[in-house]
């Protein structure tokens, strides 16, 4: 199967048919602005097949509501009782053959045709064979954040996936392995593809190739305990240039700090922080919580609860139910001077 | 055989000093009734309580949700709140509002003197206002009294391994469980006493072609019951294992299977949306003829393809399960037999129509209620067929949009079918009319609210909204709608205190109803309303599917098409 799937022309003649203007109309308003979480504003090829098959969906279904809902209007209006009616019985007829034959054989060929319609995007999805030159990824659901593993660079980040940008011609697209640490989860952005769980035990896949570079948003979409609201998902498109970069960054160990922040450092090092955070370079192995290695390569912290900087990230060690009630962070009770020589040192983390 | 008058006139023997019984003795006589219309009725008066606490639970979800950022509530309670909401309506709502309607009706419309197993019946329901006892009973035996769990915040399908002691520490789930364990105890034994009672009890002359639509969708309803809770019930005991007996069943983190509790859960859970849409069907299938004053259209035709779906819908559940990663050909297995489904769903639309088709159609509440659910049930097959097509689901499921569709199918649907039965039936329960003017109101208020809210609902699920978020960002476009959404809340609980205003009110100062205030065709109209114990004096002999309508017509009886 090749790997560009172009959608069916049918499909789009289908489409165009039965007047779908308006509905794209209603939703390419919040569609076009960045941040959007339309389904109807695809940027790459999964979500693209799946919008052009939803306006055959719905361009059908529109179809049979409009004739079945004239018929219940019609019969409504037509055969109300009117005032001054003599009181008979109106004649009784109990069905037709014929009738119930056609009303059961129009509706099997509309089904065939959706699902043969269905089965080719299911297969040019789920099957696809991706080029070599694919980027993986592994991404690991946390209650309630989003770990992101790049095994062929060796780096570990956060909540931010970054994937490089693909050109249709000749696609470079992100491979994405599913995981999860906890409980389920599941991996939403609806501008890039459709949303498939991370489950525990269970190792699932999901590709999106984006065409264009930008910062795509979405979230967790399964249930997954208290938090579930403020699992928020970022995707940074870049182009293969910055990607690069960005990945060479990443692979770094953390700055140095100079002496200013080695209060910071120490305490970091000393408390709680280490058990549950990493850190490169230092003695901060723990694995229950984000990356901090790179920490302030990121624009949003607690899984996209807050803006990334100094004053958040202050109030958030000091207490994460600030942003985020019921998070698996604890208050870290630190003194006002520790509090500050902390943060003072997450800062550097660049 | 075919004498001229074949169904007696009641007997005016039932005894009156009931009504000067000390009240002692009255609730005595509720509470250790084996009748089954009491048990009818004491099903539905339970059912609409939880109605009312489920509403406010909904209430509650929808003032946290009525702008970004707000702090009605807190995330716990919220996600309290929608597991409460579901598990409530579904349970101890739905289930119980139409077991009350088959429980009530069916003997009478088959010409019986009650149910097979009168006392499994008693039984049967006090098992489930057990159940919803217990499920509410963690609102005071959770943090309140012992310090341990609170009300269950796992969602109504509880989906492992947030269900598994690491994840579900105290005794909320636990109420959960045992309180679903012992209501599915009691409707499986009611689903074995419907069987029965429509195998076994039917009046001479009811052949299985002869009998009321009714009889017939509900037979399914209970075949389905009994096939479906099976598997729940063995999922909540192997839950209940994992918890206290060291199990590993769906403990992910030793090796269990997240996906295995889907599996059982959807096994049970998508017949469950048959168990409940059958009952709608059911009534419509009695309400529409009698209100267009025409015999249904295509009978048989109807009894196929209700047995059709029942047996299709056995086979359908994974669809709720299209983003967990099956195969694709799995997916497109689930996507064929979905779809298969809607066949005969459309089938039954289409009959309703050519039932209305050339009728006299008479617009009393019950008939407002039975077209807005042609309306309504039309929308909601259609965005089921929108997301029976997997990629769409990959996109819309768990959003905004599957939250909108499925209280399309349960609120548009079956509620609206509900309310038709209950001012249908009403006279016959109670012996007198509700009020005309009370119910037209009734009827346009809650559907102005319901258009208003769900609707408008499907849209923040096209913009990207998952469902069971106790908050969300300005700026995605989903304001404007939640707001909507929320306001049509309002009008829905104004439609509802109506309602239960206008049922109150009428029982006590109701004009009387006669026997048969409808002029309707089948054998419950032929009885005295409220019907005496014993329901027919002599039991009928039929000889038509509208056994009144040969009686009504002895020039132009249905036997002689039949």
């Amino acid at each position: 199967l090749s790997f560009k799937l172009g959608p069916g022309r049918w499909f789009r003649s289908a489409s165009v048919c039965l007047c779908l203007g308006a509905v794209q109309a209603a939703f390419a308003q919040t569609g076009t602005q960045p941040g959007s979480t339309s389904i109807f504003s695809p940027a790459s090829t999964p979500a693209d097949s799946i919008y052009h098959l939803s306006l055959f969906v719905l361009g059908l279904c529109a179809a049979i509501f409009i004739t079945v809902f004239s018929l219940l209007v019609y019969s409504v209006v037509k055969y109300r009782r009117r005032p001054g009616d003599d009181g008979r019985e109106p004649p009784q007829i109990y069905g037709s053959n014929q009738v119930e034959l056609a009303w059961t054989v129009i509706p099997v060929l509309i089904v065939v045709v959706l699902f043969l319609a269905t089965a080719r995007v299911i297969h040019a999805i789920e099957d696809a064979r991706l080029p070599d030159g694919t980027t993986e990824v592994t991404a690991v659901g946390h209650q309630f954040w989003w770990e992101f593993q790049y095994p062929q660079q060796g780096f570990i980040a956060a909540n931010e996936l970054h994937v490089p940008v693909s050109d249709p011609q000749h696609p470079t697209p992100t491979h994405i392995t599913l995981l999860s640490a906890d409980t389920d989860h599941s991996f939403w952005v609806p501008q890039l593809a459709g949303k498939t769980d991370l489950i525990p035990n269970r190792t699932n896949n999901m590709w999106i190739d984006p065409h264009e570079t930008g910062v795509y948003v979405g979230q967790c979409a399964q249930y997954c305990g208290t938090q579930h609201a403020k699992m928020l998902l970022r995707v940074i498109v870049q182009s293969r240039a910055d990607f690069d970069r960005w990945v060479a960054e990443q692979r770094q160990p953390a700055t140095q700090p100079g002496d200013s922040v080695a209060q910071g450092r120490h305490v970091f090092e000393t408390t709680a922080c280490v058990n549950c955070h990493t850190i490169g370079g230092t003695n901060a192995h723990g694995t229950f919580g984000p990356d901090l290695t790179h920490l302030m390569s990121r624009e949003t912290i607690a899984a996209g609860a807050a803006l990334n900087n100094r004053e958040n990230l202050r109030q958030w060690v000091q207490n994460p139910d600030t942003f985020k009630p019921g998070a698996l962070m604890p208050a870290m009770q630190l003194d006002e001077h520790d509090l500050d020589a902390v943060t003072d040192y997450l800062v550097t983390l660049k | 055989m075919w004498d001229a008058e074949p169904i007696s006139k009641p007997l005016v023997v039932t005894p009156t000093r009931e009504a000067v019984q000390p009240l002692f003795d009255r609730i005595h006589g509720w509470v250790t009734t084996v009748d089954h219309k009491r048990l009818g009725i004491m099903y539905i008066v339970y059912a609409l309580v939880f109605l009312v606490i489920g509403g406010i639970e909904a209430t509650i979800m929808r003032i946290q949700l009525i702008r970004p950022h707000n702090d009605f509530v807190s995330p716990q309670v919220f996600n309290r709140m929608f597991t409460m909401h579901g598990t409530t309506m579904i349970f101890f709502v739905a289930m119980p509002i139409v077991f009350g309607f088959i429980n009530y009706a069916i003997p009478l419309m088959i010409g019986a003197r009650d149910m097979a197993f009168p006392r499994l019946n008693a039984w049967g329901f006090w098992m489930t206002a057990c159940g919803g006892v217990i499920l509410y009973f963690s609102f005071l035996g959770g943090s309140g009294l012992y310090g341990a769990g609170s009300t269950p915040d796992v969602g109504w399908f509880a989906y492992a391994p947030l269900t598994s002691p690491a994840f579900s520490v105290g005794h909320s789930t636990d109420y959960w469980i045992i309180g679903l364990l012992i209501s599915g105890f009691g409707s499986i034994a009611t689903a074995i006493n419907i069987l029965t009672t429509i195998f076994c009890l039917r009046c001479p002359g009811m052949t299985l072609g002869k009998m009321p639509l009714f009889a017939w969708l509900n037979l399914v309803t209970a075949g389905l019951v009994v096939l479906a809770l099976g598997p729940l019930t063995a999922a909540q005991l192997m839950l209940l294992i994992d918890r206290y007996l060291g199990g590993h069943f769906f403990d992910t983190q030793a090796g269990g299977s997240a996906v295995i509790w889907m599996h059982f859960f959807w096994v049970f859970g998508h017949p469950e949306v048959y168990i409940l849409v059958m009952p709608a069907f059911a009534a419509v299938s009695e309400i529409i003829p009698v209100f267009s004053r025409k015999a249904i259209f295509g009978y048989p035709i109807m009894v196929a393809a209700s047995v059709s779906i029942g047996f299709i819908s056995m086979s359908v559940w994974a669809h709720h399960m299209f983003t967990v990663g099956m195969t694709s050909y799995g997916n497109a297995f689930f996507v064929a037999s979905t779809m298969a489904i809607a066949v005969p769903t459309g089938i039954k639309i289409f009959n309703w129509l050519g039932t209305m088709w050339g009728g006299k159609l008479i617009f009393k509440t019950p008939m407002l209620f039975c077209v807005a659910f042609l309306f309504q049930f039309l929308i909601a097959g259609l965005t089921g067929v929108m997301l029976s097509v997997a990629p769409l689901d990959w996109q819309l499921g768990n959003s905004y949009f599957v939250v909108a569709h499925f209280h399309y199918v349960i609120v548009g649907g079956i509620l609206f079918a509900i309310f038709a039965a209950f001012y249908y039936w009403f006279p016959k329960m109670s012996g007198r009319m509700y009020d005309e003017k009370l119910g037209k109101l009734h009827f346009w208020i809650f559907l102005i609210g319901f258009h208003l809210t769900f609707d408008f609902m499907h849209i923040p699920g096209i913009l990207g909204m998952p469902r069971r978020i106790y908050t969300y960002e300005p700026g995605r476009g989903w304001d404007t709608w939640n707001l909507i959404v929320t306001i049509g809340v309002f009008f829905q609980a104004v439609g509802v205190l109506i309602f239960v205003y206008n049922l109150v009110s009428s029982y006590f100062k109701g004009k009387l109803a006669g026997n048969d205030p409808w002029d309707a065709w089948t054998l419950e109209w032929s009885t005295s309303s409220p019907p005496p114990e014993y329901n027919f004096a002599k039991i009928p002999v039929v000889r038509s599917r509208r056994p009144l309508w040969d009686l009504k017509h002895p020039e132009d009886p249905d036997w002689k098409y039949e």
